[in-house]
């Protein structure tokens, strides 16, 4: 496995109620993959842990991966959203644009620096298109964890062109997760600093919702 | 399934926690110990990929040190600007919607974190705080919530665009890990007041609105975003 460094483990280790941060964010994840019936670890995790961190198409391919979790989350719940407000559903759409805009670039780029993009996983989200509370609520985890994946893998970044490309994502990232909150009735930034996550982290955190 | 509402609660409470900050300026100096030195080896690392896998040179580590202790107290500068912002807001009386107040308070609480971690980081790189700046901010306040919380929206949105344009100039780790924490925070602020005075995802200008460049944030440069703080700059 990887053996990928916190950018900031300090941060990461800071304690919510006897939980470190990063640990709180991955178990909220968990917690609602549980009711989505997430099990063991998926051969996807195994196969993306395998793969080392070694350079930027690896980060952006990482990068990818959960760009199009959060692309396909979306476009599910404007086509499955019957049951969620207008409101809720406008909010949706904004965000989808968003998600596969970033698809499309973190693709680009991919394919610029010679590689090959990975492909799209195959995911399921159960029953959180039902109502705006459910969809809302693994919303504001996919959101927080987009953001604390980029701010955790950005310092491994070595092109500056790479690393601005992925600022300027993480930045829309954070005003969806606070916009998110915002409808809620949750703080926006909840921290002074946003923590971070390692690969293995947000593998853990969206592995409840990838089949393969 | 865990509580949700007392993880939120705890979550505030970490808001509030002092060991927070001192955590974050730990995280700034390296592993503990290691300090000024540690920070000092990871910003001109011998492995640091900006440094291209070689040693640098003596001269080169002072540039690349002095460079980040400019951007942080550039940094610094505006989040004295913005905490002292708030602080006149709730001082002023002007806002009377508790909620929104209480949100002032949290937001000032929050840029003065980012006040005090940005002062020490400076301080740990050798270099030397910058000075509060003295602010002007009275027209603002004396026109009354809407535009002061207008301004609130564009600043917030202003702060994240200054942060995102030093992102690529950062060479310390640690510092630009650091950065990356408080960027997004600036971000999150950006995008709720922004939603608050009713402006939609993009605004009528620059600046303005929740998601106000759409799927890329768009940089600016330090002359730039100090072109667009001067009015809140006390001529000197």
């Amino acid at each position: 496995m990887a053996n990928i460094p916190l950018a900031s483990p300090e941060l990461a280790a800071v304690e919510v109620g006897g939980m470190s941060r990063s640990a709180f964010l991955v178990r909220g994840a968990l917690a609602t993959g549980a009711l989505v019936g997430g099990g063991a670890v998926s051969p996807f995790v195994r196969r993306a842990m395998a793969q080392e961190m070694g350079g930027d198409v690896d980060v952006l391919n990482f990068a990818l991966t959960l760009e199009y979790l959060e692309a396909t989350f979306y476009s599910r719940a404007i086509s499955k959203g019957r049951h969620m407000s207008g409101e809720t559903v406008r909010l949706a759409r904004e965000i989808r644009d968003n998600e596969m805009a970033h698809v499309g670039a973190l693709r680009e780029t991919i394919r610029q620096l010679g590689a090959t993009p990975v492909k799209a996983p195959t995911v399921g989200f159960g029953d959180v298109f039902t109502s705006d509370r459910a969809f809302l609520k693994l919303a504001q985890t996919l959101e927080d964890t987009g953001v604390s994946a980029y701010n955790g893998a950005a310092p491994q970044i070595r092109s500056r062109d790479v690393l601005a490309a992925a600022g300027s994502i993480v930045q829309v990232e954070a005003r969806h997760a606070a916009l998110i909150r915002l409808m809620r009735g949750e703080d926006p930034a909840p921290d002074a600093f946003d923590p971070s996550l390692d690969k293995q982290q947000v593998l853990m955190a969206v592995e409840p919702f990838v089949k393969a | 399934m865990p509580d949700t509402d007392t993880q939120t609660g705890a979550l505030q409470q970490l808001q509030d926690d002092p060991a927070t900050r001192k955590r974050f300026l730990r995280m700034i100096g390296g592993a503990g110990a290691a300090g000024a030195a540690g920070l000092l080896a990871a910003a001109c690392g011998g492995k640091d990929a900006n440094t291209g896998g070689r040693a640098a040179s003596t001269a080169a580590m002072s540039r690349s040190k002095n460079a980040d202790v400019s951007i942080v107290n550039y940094a610094l500068t505006l989040e004295y600007v913005e905490a002292d912002f708030y602080d006149q807001v709730v001082k002023s009386g002007q806002i009377t919607d508790r909620a929104t107040v209480d949100l002032a308070k949290r937001i000032a609480e929050v840029e003065r974190q980012h006040v005090e971690a940005l002062s020490g980081t400076v301080t740990k790189l050798g270099g030397k705080p910058a000075a509060k700046p003295a602010t002007r901010f009275d027209d603002v306040i004396a026109a009354g919530p809407e535009k002061i919380l207008r301004t609130a929206a564009t600043v917030e949105n202003l702060g994240a665009a200054a942060y995102l344009g030093q992102a690529g100039r950062i060479t310390s780790k640690e510092v630009l890990a650091a950065a990356l924490a408080i960027h997004t925070v600036e971000a999150r602020h950006a995008a709720a007041l922004n939603q608050l005075v009713g402006r939609g995802f993009t605004g009528g200008s620059a600046l303005e609105g929740s998601i106000p460049d759409g799927a890329f944030a768009e940089a600016m440069t330090m002359d730039q975003v100090l072109a667009r703080v001067k009015p809140f700059l006390a001529p000197s």
